[in-house]
This record gives structure tokens, sequence and C-alpha cells, in this order.
């Protein structure tokens, strides 16, 4: 019995090549796989059906909950903890409320967008089985990797390895866990 | 390798549905000058006055609208406006027709302009000390240059496109550039001043230093709901339902989306300032629009002009959706005549709520007219200008 492994991988000379394996693979039934490359390709994310996440919607809601939170804490100081009559305006004078409401539905939504998009990522992260393959390394230079992950149910070691194959890579390896 | 294969022409087909509209419009609009001729008699001149002032300023922005949007494309490109370019260059061409439509206010000067009374003024100090800009002379020369100026921007850059059909884009790149920026320049000022004329001045003791750029903004807001609405139309028909893409929508859903928030946020600055201020000189043109019935449409614009509309246009696939942004379109272009009502008419009305007859047939009338000169420009030429700057770019938006 071999040791448990991540996945397979397979590296790409062109970005084209890339994009038309990946496109090969989803064909074939796979769906845990991702792809890593030196600059972001556009087809790539379209490949891989990356265009649809949660972050959108998170950031909403974090917008939303931003902008709640800043119109009840100046109610709660303007007109529980201190009514103070300024100008004989009624102590619920919203539109002074609306800038704080504004800033800050906007910084939880930023903030909702920086730490979902980590979370979502999974970072931090101090260690990732791909930089077993010696190889990857050329990921952030000139070269272009598909990894199909073991967690696939599609996912056989020796067939996922022979379809690899015949998708023209320069290389197969497998990634160790 | 797309422009030779799509033909930008306007097929037989489309010109005969065009013209088919145009003559609704044209009917429309005559009916409804008519009917606004003979309020003019029945309700007497002040209302036919006020309701022709407000109407006048939509016309007025479906043509200066896209003409800001045409000149500011030299300055910034873009596949969105290679798209609509030919739309903006036949809503320039209706410039002529606008300046005919500003005659009516000329004429009704001393029904809408308190300052151009000289008991009024000579009974109001600072109205006297109004009256260097605010007299009658001084308004009528800025309005003839505020219209020179529109009526040659739109001439120039309607000539060099013209020409640009005939002998390529390098012939005539330069004279279209060097002019766009001094051109929007020259918009940003002259709308400026000519809200500060025509609207303002209702209430000439009234002043804010954002309005010039809230009216700016609006006009932009109309004229991109225009096109887009425009641009929906025309996507369900040969030549352009080969030519727009999803994404040439999107993009323009996404400028509606920001001037929809850039109106929002300009009239709630004027708001909050003059709230927070309170002051005697400042605060009377709040109370009569928040008053009497006038709040009503003061939340209805809340909802219907910002809140609705930004909630919508924040989803990706609306934006996409033809029909669903065509509509919200049109509804902005409905809200777009609301506002301009609440802006302008609470000044005229100050104790009550109203709506004449009037305010329904002098805005049919010549948004109606406006329409059919707007077709005639625009069946003229091809939807598409052939050689265009970056069109195989704009062709490839989207299909890649």
């Amino acid at each position: 019995m071999k040791q448990p492994i991540y996945g397979v991988m397979a590296e790409f000379e062109s970005p084209t090549a890339l994009v038309t394996a990946t496109r090969a693979a989803v064909a074939k039934g796979y769906k845990k796989m991702d792809a890593y490359t030196p600059f972001p390709i556009e087809e790539l994310s379209d490949a891989l059906h990356l265009h649809r996440n949660k972050l959108p919607l998170m950031v909403l809601i974090g917008g939303i909950i931003g902008g709640m939170l800043g119109f009840a804490l100046q109610y709660f100081v303007t007109v529980m903890y201190y009514p103070i009559n300024i100008g004989g305006r009624p102590l619920l004078s919203w539109p002074a409320y609306i800038i704080i409401t504004f800033e800050l539905t906007i910084l939880f939504a930023a903030l909702t967008a920086v730490f979902g998009l980590f979370a979502l990522c999974g970072l931090p992260m101090p260690y990732h089985p791909t930089f077993n393959v010696p190889r990857f390394e050329f990921a952030s230079r000139n070269r272009f990797f598909l990894c199909i992950e073991s967690t696939d149910p599609l996912f056989d070691r020796a067939k996922t390895c022979e379809f690899l194959e015949t998708l023209e890579p320069r290389e197969v390896s497998e990634v160790a866990h | 390798m797309m422009a030779q294969a799509v033909d930008f022409n306007i097929t037989p087909e489309l010109r005969g549905e065009l013209r088919g509209v145009r003559t609704k419009a044209l009917i429309l609009g005559v009916l409804g000058a008519a009917a606004s001729a003979a309020g003019f008699f029945m309700e007497g001149p002040n209302q036919f006055y006020r309701s022709y002032l407000w109407s006048f300023l939509y016309v007025l922005a479906l043509s200066l609208g896209p003409l800001t949007w045409l000149v500011l494309q030299y300055v910034t490109g873009g596949a969105w406006g290679v798209i609509t370019r030919r739309s903006c260059e036949a809503a320039a061409r209706t410039l002529p027709l606008v300046a005919v439509m500003f005659l009516p206010i000329v004429i009704g000067i001393n029904n809408l302009y308190p300052w151009a009374h000289a008991n009024l003024v000579a009974a109001d100090p600072l109205l006297q000390h109004k009256a260097p800009y605010l007299n009658l002379p001084f308004f009528l020369g800025r309005a003839a240059f505020y219209f020179a100026g529109w009526l040659f921007l739109g001439w120039w850059f309607n000539h060099w496109s013209a020409k640009e059909d005939t002998l390529g884009h390098e012939a005539v790149h330069s004279k279209m550039s060097r002019m766009a920026g001094p051109g929007l320049l020259f918009i940003g000022f002259s709308v400026t001043f000519m809200a500060v004329d025509w609207i303002l001045s209702v209430d000439p003791k009234w002043f804010s230093t954002i309005f010039g750029l809230l009216c700016i903004v609006s006009q932009n807001l109309t004229a991109m709901a225009f096109l887009i609405a425009l641009m929906v139309f025309l996507s369900a028909r040969k030549p352009m339902s080969d030519i727009i893409t999803h994404r040439h929508l999107h993009d323009m859903g996404k400028f509606m989306l920001a001037l929809v928030m850039v109106w929002a946020y300009f009239s709630f600055s004027q708001f909050l300032i003059i709230w927070a201020g309170n002051l005697p000189e400042e605060i009377p043109w709040y109370i009569a629009r928040l008053n009497h019935g006038w709040q009503y449409v003061a939340l209805a614009l809340v909802f219907g002009h910002f809140a609705l509309p930004f909630a919508l246009l924040l989803s990706r696939d609306l934006k996409r959706n033809f029909k669903l942004l065509g509509s919200i379109a049109v509804f902005i272009l409905l809200m777009r005549f609301v506002d301009l009502y609440w802006l302008i008419t609470p000044g005229f009305r100050k104790d009550s709520f109203g709506v004449s007859w009037l305010d329904f047939t002098v805005p049919i009338g010549l948004v109606g007219l406006w329409l059919a000169w707007f077709l005639t420009q625009l069946e003229k030429r091809s939807l598409i200008p052939p050689h265009a700057l970056h069109l195989e770019e704009t062709l490839a938006h989207g299909r890649e």
C-alpha cells in the first residue's frame, strides 16, 4: 500500500495548452482541481467556473451589518444616553447620521472583502502540498500547472495520471502530502 | 476579422420600424404641443411657462448629456463609446431643435424669473446687488454663448466623424482628440452657469455651489439611461443584434449605477449642509420642497431615483440581462421627470403640492418632437462608425 497523495500534477509549457487541458479535465467530469500560472488567465477562470463565489454576498451582508451598527451607535448616543437639544432639532436627527452610517457600511464591507478573501482562500497557509513537486517553483516563472486533487470522486491514482498524460504535458508527477 | 463580416448599416426592416416609432412620436409631439398651446390660453401663460421650463430642461438633458458622453469618449476611449457613438452624435445633432425650443423661455422670462421685474428689483436690495449678473441682456447673452458652444461642439464631432467614414481614422484623429479636452471643460462650466441661470434664478436669493455639478450628473444620467434603453431596443434587431454583447451592456450598466450613486451623493450633500446650517437665506428652498405634500415627491425620489435602482443595479446578472437593464433605464428616465418637476415647480407653488394638466402635455409635446427629430438623425448614418479607433476590440468585447 502506497502512501496517500494530495493529487497528480501536470506541467504545461503554454497557457493555451493549460486552458485546453483544463477544459478537457472538466469535460471528463473532474471537479476538484486547481491551476497554477505566473499571471492571471481570464479563460482559465471560465474553464474552472471560478467566477461564482460567496464573496459578493459576504461583502453585502458585511456592509449591511456595518450600516446598521453605525446607525445604532449614533441612535444610542444621541437619543438614549446623551439626549441633548441641538438647535431645536429632534433627537433622532437622521440626516446627520447618514455620513457615519455610510462610512461604517464601507468600512465593514471592505474589511469583509479582505478577510473574507483570506478565509475563502484558506490563508494564512504556511504549508501547501503542491510545493513538494520540485519543478513547481516554475509556476511563478514560465510554466503552467494543472493539479487534480485526490479528493475528487473520479480520482484514481493510475487512471488520472494516464488521463493527464494524454493531454500532452511536459511532465506528470504525483503530489505527496 | 469581424469588421468585414458585419454590415453596420441600418437594415430596411429596422429603418421601417424606426420610421414607425418616429411617426408615433411625431403625432404625440404635435398633439402635446397643440394641447399645450391651447393650455397657454386656458390656464394662462404663467402655468404654461412653468410647465415648459422643466420639460425643456429634460429635452436639453437628452441632447446635451449624449454630447458630453461623446466628447468624453475621445478623452477616455472604451468599447461602450464606440457602440453608442453614432447615437450620441445623432442626439448632438438635435441641439439646433433644442435651441429653437429655448425661445419660449426667452419670451416667458417675465413669467418665470423674479429678477426680470423692474419693480421687484427696485424694492429688494438683495436683487439689486445681484443685478449685475441677473439682468436681461447678460442673461440672453450667456444663453446665446452656451448654445453657440454646444452647437459648435455638436457640429465639430459630427463633421469629423463623417469625414472619418470616408478618410479613415488617421486623418481625423487629431481634430477630435484636440477638441475633446477643451470641449469637456466648456461643457462643465457652461452647464454649471446654465443651472444657475435657468434653474436657480427662479429663486434668485437661493444659492448652492454643488448645484451645477448636480445638474451635470443629472444630464449624464438621463443620457446614459436613454442610451441603454436605445441599445436594448437596437440589440433585438439587425445589425446591432450581431454587435452588442452583454459585456457592452454591463459596462453601461456600471456607468448608470455610478451616476445613480453620484446623483444621490450630490443631492444629499446639498441637503445635509443646508439642513445642518439652517440659515434663513438657504433653508426656505428646502422648506418649500419638503412640506405641503412635496415631501412625498421627495420620498419618491429617495426610493425611486436612488434606493431601488441602486439595490437592483448592484447585481452583476441584472446588468447583463438586456430586458431588466432596459426596464430600469426606462424607470430612471421616468424618475428624471419627477426630479426636475420637484426641483422647479415648488419654486412657484410654495404653499401646496399640485400638478397641472400642462405638466403632462408639455413634456409629451417636447419629448415627442425631440424623439422624432432624433430618430430622423439616427437613421442618416450607419449605427457603428466603420473606421473607429479600437473597433476590432470593441466587436470582440465579450466574445473572447
